[in-house]
Formats: structure tokens, sequence, C-alpha cells
């Protein structure tokens, strides 16, 4: 069995505050699936989401237009976040390498059910973080206790105060 | 902090704090009664992402509410589990631990020696769904085994069973349960999961009735199912409730969409929509209270509790004690391993004289409280023969160990002594009937 992935709080705490533009490979326009949710989310939380999907590339999803591959994404991309199943990672990731420096990719975050290994030590090796088998969305309401709301273990015991922004 | 930073709060914090940081508003330090049904949306387009389950957040306090789901984000911490459901007893739990995956025509194995209670719920009131209960010995693996038809998608015990002193073998079970593709549901209510954690055995879902140790004084009806998250209900094509479209939400697939938070998120937004089985905010609000309590509780109850069996067993008018934590109990070597702080406070024993010698010591108590509740500060007596156990066969109340002459006792945090002394005037009172018979 590969080894269990654990990431802590302030890694994944780190990523989600610095990372703004996420390139979504994978984003789906129907909207009862799972990266529509996601994505959908994140847009409400503030984020710039692209999605990128060579069979929705002319469609609208979530009034942002979609695109066929990572290149065609307009401007920088902080984050890949990867909806699509564990062996068409490497692709994704290589792409992902080529276009690091001229996109300013930080970042590499494969879905829950999406681990890639050998993908993996090829992005940390150049110089990117990578997270797997995650969802942003559920990681990002975790840390806000948002997940904390439909009676979920978040692990998270704080005798702080948080911040609240009122929106 | 949280667990990848440190190896995990102990079990003591978690009682204290899981679930409940400050109130971020307005700074309160102890959880806010959210006594109100209904949350306002920000937006129209808010308001479609709750419904559509996109986002997180409160709709109606019939589905989700927010001091219910601090309490349940701490019964999951202290399960070890992923999640939890909140309902309105342990018997609205029992049915929202089937209901998301449970069809007409489906089947699952039951301890004979469940809670009487229970045995009506799952036997009759269960038929009417079409669910069958084979209920079965669970302590012979072999009859488990057999039980499992193609139809049963799931086997319930407890891991103390109520009243009788029966400790149910969890990790066998798991097994058993897991070679059928099946989950293992636990009613944990008997033991806490200050004594017994059945996550950590194999086990898949528990259920708790609130009402009893968790809230700890008597003061609110509750239940609470938890899912461990580790059950692959994707493995086969018997869980098409969670893994197929669900109809209500537009084909929604919850085990593709939520994965290991499926279970919990249909509980809620289907199950609770649905069945309506709520529990108030009040009963979750005084639960929090009771569980902030609770370790130093159940040692308590498990020491005055093995201090009367001990009694009892040296009683000229007691013909036997069914208390897993005596040498004479043939459940001692479970209780051993999966109870190993304490074998809970509630036990029954066997009083000369029958059914009447029964009746009598229970009326005869002036400070144990003749009534049909568990899990108090407060010392009970019960006659299951009359009361609970009413319902059922004699051949039902033989197996679940509610003869004629049984008595079941919750011992509560009264000084010891005094209970003792409780019981032995209404042991002698019983024994005057019956020696002027």
């Amino acid at each position: 069995m590969a080894e269990p992935l654990i990431y802590s709080d302030t890694q994944l705490r780190g990523i989600l505050g610095r990372v703004r533009r996420i390139a979504m490979v994978g984003a789906s326009p129907n909207w009862n699936r799972p990266s529509y949710f996601v994505m959908k989310y994140l847009l409400e939380k503030g984020y710039d989401v692209v999605p990128v999907n060579p069979r929705a590339a002319r469609e609208v999803i979530l009034g942002v237009p979609c695109v066929a591959t990572l290149a065609d994404v307009p401007g920088a991309i902080d984050m890949v976040d990867i909806f699509r199943a564990s062996d068409a990672v490497d692709a994704i990731v290589d792409e992902a390498i080529a276009l690091r420096e001229a996109k300013g990719i930080k970042v590499i975050w494969m879905q829950i059910g999406v681990r890639n290994d050998a993908a993996a030590v090829r992005a940390k090796a150049a110089g990117m973080e990578v997270v797997m088998d995650h969802c942003p969305k559920i990681e990002y309401g975790r840390l806000h206790s948002e997940l904390s709301w439909g009676g979920f273990n978040s692990r998270i015991i704080t005798s702080r105060r948080r911040k609240v922004q009122i929106r | 902090m949280s667990k990848s930073e440190k190896d995990d709060f102990g079990f003591e914090t978690r009682m204290i704090h899981a679930g409940t940081p400050p109130e971020p508003i307005t700074g309160a330090r102890q959880t806010p009664i959210y006594q109100n049904t209904s949350y306002v949306f920000h937006d129209a387009d808010h308001a479609a992402s709750l419904f559509n389950l996109q986002t997180f957040g409160f709709i109606y306090s019939r589905l989700t509410n927010p001091t219910v789901a601090a309490l349940e984000e701490r019964i999951a911490s202290l399960e070890n589990g992923r999640g939890a459901t909140c309902c309105a007893s342990g018997h609205a739990a029992q049915i929202l631990s089937f209901f998301p995956f449970m069809e007409p025509g489906d089947a699952f194995v039951a301890s004979n020696r469940l809670y009487g209670g229970s045995i009506t719920q799952f036997g009759k009131t269960f038929k009417k769904f079409g669910w069958q209960a084979h209920f079965v010995d669970v302590d012979e693996p072999e009859n488990v085994r057999r039980a499992l038809t193609p139809k049963c998608k799931a086997i319930f015990v407890e891991s103390l069973a109520n009243p009788g002193g029966v400790v149910s073998d969890i990790a066998a079970l798991a097994d058993i349960a897991h070679g059928a593709g099946v989950p293992l549901i636990v009613d944990n209510t008997m033991a806490t999961p200050y004594l017994c954690r059945p996550f950590e055995w194999g086990a898949d879902l528990v259920v708790h009735s609130l009402t009893k140790f968790l809230s700890g004084n008597g003061t609110s009806v509750g239940g609470c199912v938890i899912d461990s998250g580790t059950f692959d209900w994707a493995q086969n094509d018997k869980f098409t409730g969670l893994t197929g479209p669900e109809p209500a939400y537009h084909g929604l697939r919850f085990h593709e969409t939520f994965g290991d938070m499926a279970f919990t998120t249909h509980a809620h937004a289907v199950g609770l929509r649905d069945l309506g089985a709520t529990l108030a905010p009040m009963n979750a609000f005084q639960t929090l209270l009771g569980i902030e309590t609770l370790s130093l509780r159940m040692e308590r109850h498990c020491a005055n509790a093995l201090a009367v069996a001990r009694f009892l067993e040296s009683h000229e008018q007691v013909a036997w004690v069914s208390h897993a934590d005596l040498d004479s109990s043939p459940y001692r070597a479970l209780a051993q391993k999966y109870l190993p702080r304490g074998a809970g406070s509630v036990f029954t024993f066997g009083v000369k004289g029958g059914y009447e010698a029964g009746v009598k010591v229970v009326e005869s108590c002036e400070l144990l409280s003749h009534l049909a509740n568990i899990g108090d500060t407060r010392s009970l007596i019960l006659h299951p023969a009359s009361t609970t156990h009413r319902q059922l066969s004699d051949e039902q109340r033989a197996a679940a160990g509610a003869g004629p002459e049984v008595i079941r006792l919750s011992i509560g945090l009264e000084t010891v002594d005094d209970v003792i002394a409780d019981l032995d005037q209404a042991l002698r009172r019983a024994a005057g009937l019956r020696a002027a018979e």
C-alpha cells in the first residue's frame, strides 16, 4: 500500500490562503457533478477559477469561459486542481511543469480519489507543492468551521475567537 | 491545532472542546442555544447553492441547527468518526442508521438480546417499511453467517446489551459483516465512547440514545448515528440509496459527490428532511453540558455499579447477578477486551421468589427510583417483565435476559453505601412477603 497522505492544517491553510487563481482540470458544465459543486463554492469564496476541459471548451461554466488546455488559460495560474482519473494525471502534471515558469504555477492539487505518486514526485522536483486525494472545498470548509455545520468531525480544537468577515 | 499537527487531543479535552469553539460574532464561550427555525439567505443564488447541497450552511432546523451541529461534531470526535447525525431519540437514530440504504424487501441480522424496545421496533414497526430483521444469538458466529441472506444489508448489535450484562465480540462480528460486504452497526449507548469505541474494533456505524449517559441527568431525550466514514458503499450493488442517483436531488449521487461524508449528508438532507425526527436545540445543549463531565461520571458509575453487583452476589435473597465485570460472568473476557475501564452501570439480577418478589423489591425502594430509563445520576430500578419488556413473548423475554425474576438496575452517582442499604431493605421486605405466603 502507498504511504498515507498527511497534510498539516498549517500547510493546507497556507495553500488556500496564498492561492487566488485556480485552473480546474476536468470541470463539468453539469450542475450536479462534483466538480461543479467545488467550482461554485470556490468562486463564492473569492477565488478565480478557470475551467479546463476540452469537451466543454466552447461552453461557459458558472460565468467563466471554459478552455481546452492549461496553456489556453488566460494569465497566471496559482494552482492546478485536477478532477480526472489518477492515470490521466501524468499528462496534466507534465503540462503544468512545462508551463510552471510562464504561468507561475505553485500548487498541484488532486481531488478525492485522485492520486499519482510518480507525478507528485516530478511536480515536487519542479518546485511545486502537491496535495493528493483531498478536496479544496472540504478542506476550506473544515478549516473555516463550515464543515462542522453539517455535523462533521473537523478535528479542530481551539479557544481562539475566529475572525468573521461580514459579507 | 488539529490532529495533523498534534497526535490528537485527549478524550477528556475533546469531551469539553470538540465542536464548540467560541461563538465568533459575540465571543460567547458556552455554546448558544439557537432556538430558531430558519436562516436568512444572502440572495437567491446562495439559497440555490444551499438547496442543491453545493455549499455548507443552514436552511431550516429540521435538517440542521447550529447547537445540534455542535453536539454532532462533539460525538463524532469522541467516537473517532467522520460525521454524526443527531435526532429526536435513540429509536429515531436506529431508523436513521438503516434509512440511507434499506429498501422494501431488504433484511438485516440483529442480536436477539437487544434492548426490548429495539426488538419491538425492528420486529414489528420495521416490517411496515418492508424491512425484515433476522434475530439470532450473536455469541455464535455461525448463527450470524447462516442468517446473512443475500437480502441482508447490515448486522446490528449492542456493544454492551441492555439490560443483561452481555458483551458483543465486535471485532469478530465486523469480520463477518465485511466478509458479506455489509456494515456492522453498533448501539454504544450503554458503554458510551468513554468505555468502548466500536470503530476501533471495525464497526462502521454507531448509534446512541443520548437520553442515557451522554446527557446523563435524565433531562433530555435524544439520539445520534455516527458514521466511521470508512465503509465503502460502492464495493457492491447493495447500497444504491447512497451510490445511485437520488431522485429528490435531481439525480445527485451521494457517494460520488460527498465521498466519506455521504452517509452523514444523506442522513440530514434526506433522512431528517423526510422522516422529520429532529433533535430540539435545547436538548442538544443539555447533552453538550452532560458530555463535558462524561469521563468523571462513567468512572464513578462503573465503580458504584460493581460495588452494588458484588453486594448483591453475596445476598441471600439474590439468585444470580449478571454484571460483565464479575468473575462469575461468561462475558468477563469480552468485557476485559472491549470495556477495560468498566462494564457500565446497568445490569440485572434475579431475585428469589420470581415475578411477585421482583415487583415487591421494586416497589419497596425508597432511594432508587422506579422508572423506565437508564444512565441517570440517580440510581434507577425496574422490573422489565412488568414494564419495558412487557410487549415481548416469554421466549423473547428469556432471550433478552428479562425473565419474571429479573430486576434491572442503573446505578447512579449517590454514596454507594446508601444505594446498597436501600436495596438490602427492599430485598428483606420482599423476602417477608414470600415468607408470609
